[in-house]
């Protein structure tokens, strides 16, 4: 496996390794596989991007590595290693100190990061000043400040001084996701975690939000795990690329080889259906039905009765990973003959 | 060309007044929501009207639709002002002109079965009774790609795609003449988003219906307009067919918007116009052309002179002193 990140042309340290994770939902449907064998890896220094429709997963994989799993969810299997500690076996007491610090997270929403009785200051200066262990002396609580300022500096806040003392109904969408990112970074993380942090932004301000990202991860040498449905975002953003469908990972590799050569049917259909700002393309291509209920999963490969490619064997069994050039890895049994099967 | 317009707007104004106070309410500012717009939409073609939040593509949808009425201008159907309606004259107004929202989780009225909503403004419209209206039903919710058995189902038991399938079908269902679309697929997965983009496409053909299209999606706009107005702090600053816009954009804020948009491809480069900070309140426009303070290539006269409506090529409007 560590040939992928070679290949991928980034060599630096692995900071996650997630291994055949599984996180099961217990409801009164039955049991949710809401995660059901998912790998991965990100290093240092790249952006690996989690896409897939709703539903597929994408959040409860999020969830599951911050240990911040709804009551009815749990991690039936599986490994998290973050800079090769198993976070899965850790004691919450530990999962608490990492979080926010050795990981942290921008939501989609920021209205749901930040308190809305609080100034944005106070909270950004509450949060450098835990992470430090400051003291509250006046000399800690003077550099606390000018910590915030530079994070909020470095977040391309214009005029940080002024906004310390905002509330966050004062701040536009795109002002308070800045400051959210703030928070996520001034801990100077090894992985941030952004589950669709630019959905609710405007083009112009999602741009300068996503440029802003790539300049911190440079500074930083942070990974990045990009949770989105938005090609153009892993276009722009991503280095390697995981497509996830009904909880599983169905293909893998790096930007190019994904939108050059898609290879599971699942993955080559969600490129087709989307339009070009660059050309009238003629038609989109559409992929009729939806993916199968998570808790009625069916024996064989779960894109099978949507695939315009299915066989009798795809209704059989689940297809295995097979791993194709550049470290590319997809689970399809069209593979089977000119790729070669992944060893676990 | 004049023929073929359908409705047209002529310096459409919206200003919503600011209050402050709770006994005497004092009026302190106007939100200058739409601020003198003109377009027109033609029989059987798509206008899309895009710009990023707040720049007043609702508001301008709502007045197309009667639901605000605006403080300045007209808007026009067939030679008649659509604000001055009554009587008949209205009636027929409301089986012309129909509407798809971007929610299909809010805009369909949960206690009421498919066929029901299908046909509510037939009935209500049209006084066609339930019984005559059920043939049509069936017949519309093939046409938008629905099972008939699937007219007794009521709106939760769908997906949010099959959802705006059966907006789709009540809007058709009084064949209007034009369909005002607030951001349809927004809401969607992206592989759900292609179908309901190529049902639009397919039943504008069929029906040969007009839509006046809002959406913030560059590609999506691409896919289904045939024309586009670039809509910017209440004004539109630029208007054209959109193959010429998308190949040709003018206006700097239409650069910096297409610029700014996400590529489809990740070795795509592109020479990326950047606009520094926000759009300023709607409350307090900049004077001049109200793009000048994040313009990157503002003159002086930009600041002091609201730039002129140019007719730059044939068919493409811009307006903009580098023009
Ligand atoms: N609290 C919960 N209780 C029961 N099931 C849940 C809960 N939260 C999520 N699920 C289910 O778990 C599955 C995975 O959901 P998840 O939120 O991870 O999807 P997602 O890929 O993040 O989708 P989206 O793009 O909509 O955010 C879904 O089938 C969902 O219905
Ligand atoms: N009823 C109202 N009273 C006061 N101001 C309003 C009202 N409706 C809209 N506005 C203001 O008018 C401006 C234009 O709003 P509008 O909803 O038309 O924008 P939009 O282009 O549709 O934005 P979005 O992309 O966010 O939907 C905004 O500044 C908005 O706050
Ligand atoms: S395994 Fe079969 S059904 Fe699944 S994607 Fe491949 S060809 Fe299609
Ligand atoms: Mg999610
Ligand atoms: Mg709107």
């Amino acid at each position: 496996m560590s040939e992928t990140a070679n290949s991928a042309g980034l060599g630096g340290n692995v900071v996650l390794d997630v291994h055949e994770l599984q996180t099961h939902l217990f409801t009164k449907w039955g049991t949710t596989r809401a995660v059901d064998g998912v790998s991965f890896r990100i290093h240092e220094g790249e952006t690996l991007g989690l896409v897939g429709e709703s539903g597929s997963g994408k959040s409860m994989t999020v969830l599951s590595l911050l240990r911040l799993l709804p009551e009815a969810a749990r991690i039936v299997g599986g490994r998290i290693l973050l800079d090769g500690d198993d976070v899965v076996q850790m004691g919450m007491a530990d999962v608490r100190r990492i979080r926010g610090r050795k990981m942290s997270m921008i939501l989609q929403d920021p209205q749901t990061a930040l308190n809305p009785v609080f100034t944005v200051g106070n909270q950004l200066m509450e949060s450098i000043a835990a992470h430090r262990g400051s003291n509250g002396t006046r000399e800690s609580r003077a550099n606390v400040k000018k910590r915030a300022l530079e994070v909020l500096r470095m977040m391309g806040v214009a005029a940080p001084e002024r906004r310390l003392s905002d509330y966050p109904h004062q701040m536009s969408g795109g002002m308070k996701q800045r400051v959210v990112g703030g928070i996520a970074i001034e801990s100077q993380p090894r992985l941030l975690i952004a589950d669709e942090p630019t959905t609710s932004l405007d083009v112009t301000i999602q741009a300068q939000y996503l440029r802003l990202l790539k300049q911190v991860q440079r500074e930083t040498g942070v990974a990045i795990l990009f949770i989105t449905h938005d090609m153009g975002v892993v276009a722009r953003m991503c280095d390697r690329v995981a497509v996830m469908y009904a909880g599983r990972i169905v293909e893998q590799g790096s930007v190019q080889e994904i939108f050059d050569a898609p290879s599971h049917p699942y993955t080559q259909a969600l490129l087709g259906s989307i339009p070009r700002m660059e050309e009238r393309v003629a038609r989109l291509t559409t992929i009729e039905g939806q993916p199968p209920a998570l808790y009625a999963l069916p024996r064989g490969c779960r894109f099978a009765v949507r695939c315009p490619h299915a066989h009798d064997r795809c209704e059989e069994a689940y297809p295995a990973d097979f791993t194709g050039p550049g470290g590319h890895t997809a689970a399809c049994w069209l593979l089977e003959e000119t790729w070669k099967p992944m060893s676990s | 060309m004049e023929a073929d317009v359908l409705l047209r707007a002529e310096n459409l104004e919206k200003h919503f007044p600011v209050t402050e106070g709770l006994v005497l309410m004092r009026t302190v500012g106007r939100v200058r929501a739409v601020d003198g717009i003109s377009f027109e939409v033609r029989r059987g073609r798509t206008l899309a009207l895009v710009g990023e939040s707040g720049c007043g593509k609702t508001t301008t949808a709502k007045l197309v639709l009667r639901l605000e009425t605006p403080t300045g201008g007209t808007i026009s159907m067939e030679g008649q002002d659509i604000h001055a309606l009554s009587g008949q004259g209205l009636r027929r107004f409301r089986t012309q002109v129909q509407a798809v929202f971007q929610d299909p989780w809010s805009s369909l009225s949960p206690r009421m079965r498919v066929a029901e909503i299908v046909a509510e403004p037939l009935v209500v419209n049209k006084n066609v009774s339930r019984g005559e209206a059920r043939q049509r039903v069936l017949e519309l919710l093939n046409d938008v790609g629905l099972r008939p058995e699937q007219a007794d189902l009521f709106p939760h038991e769908f997906s949010g795609g099959q959802r705006q399938r059966i907006a789709m079908a009540s809007a058709l269902s009084v064949a209007p003449a034009l369909i005002v679309l607030d951001e349809p697929v927004s809401a969607l997965d992206v592989s759900v988003q292609a179908q309901i983009m190529n049902l639009l496409r397919d039943l504008q053909a069929q029906h040969d219906v007009s839509y006046l299209m809002v959406s913030h999606n560059l590609a999506t706009v691409r896919y289904l307009a045939h024309e586009v107005a670039v809509m910017y702090l209440g004004e539109i600053v630029e208007r054209a067919e959109t193959d010429d816009l998308y190949e040709h954009p003018l206006h700097p804020y239409t650069q910096a918007l297409f610029s700014s948009a996400l590529p489809a491809h990740p070795a795509q480069q592109r020479d990326e116009v950047m606009i520094q900070g926000e759009p300023p309140s709607p409350l307090d426009p900049p004077s001049g052309c109200r793009f000048h303070p994040r313009c990157p290539f503002a003159k002086a006269v930009c600041a002091e002179v609201a730039p002129e409506w140019k007719e730059e090529t044939p068919g493409h409007f811009v307006a903009c002193h580098l023009y």
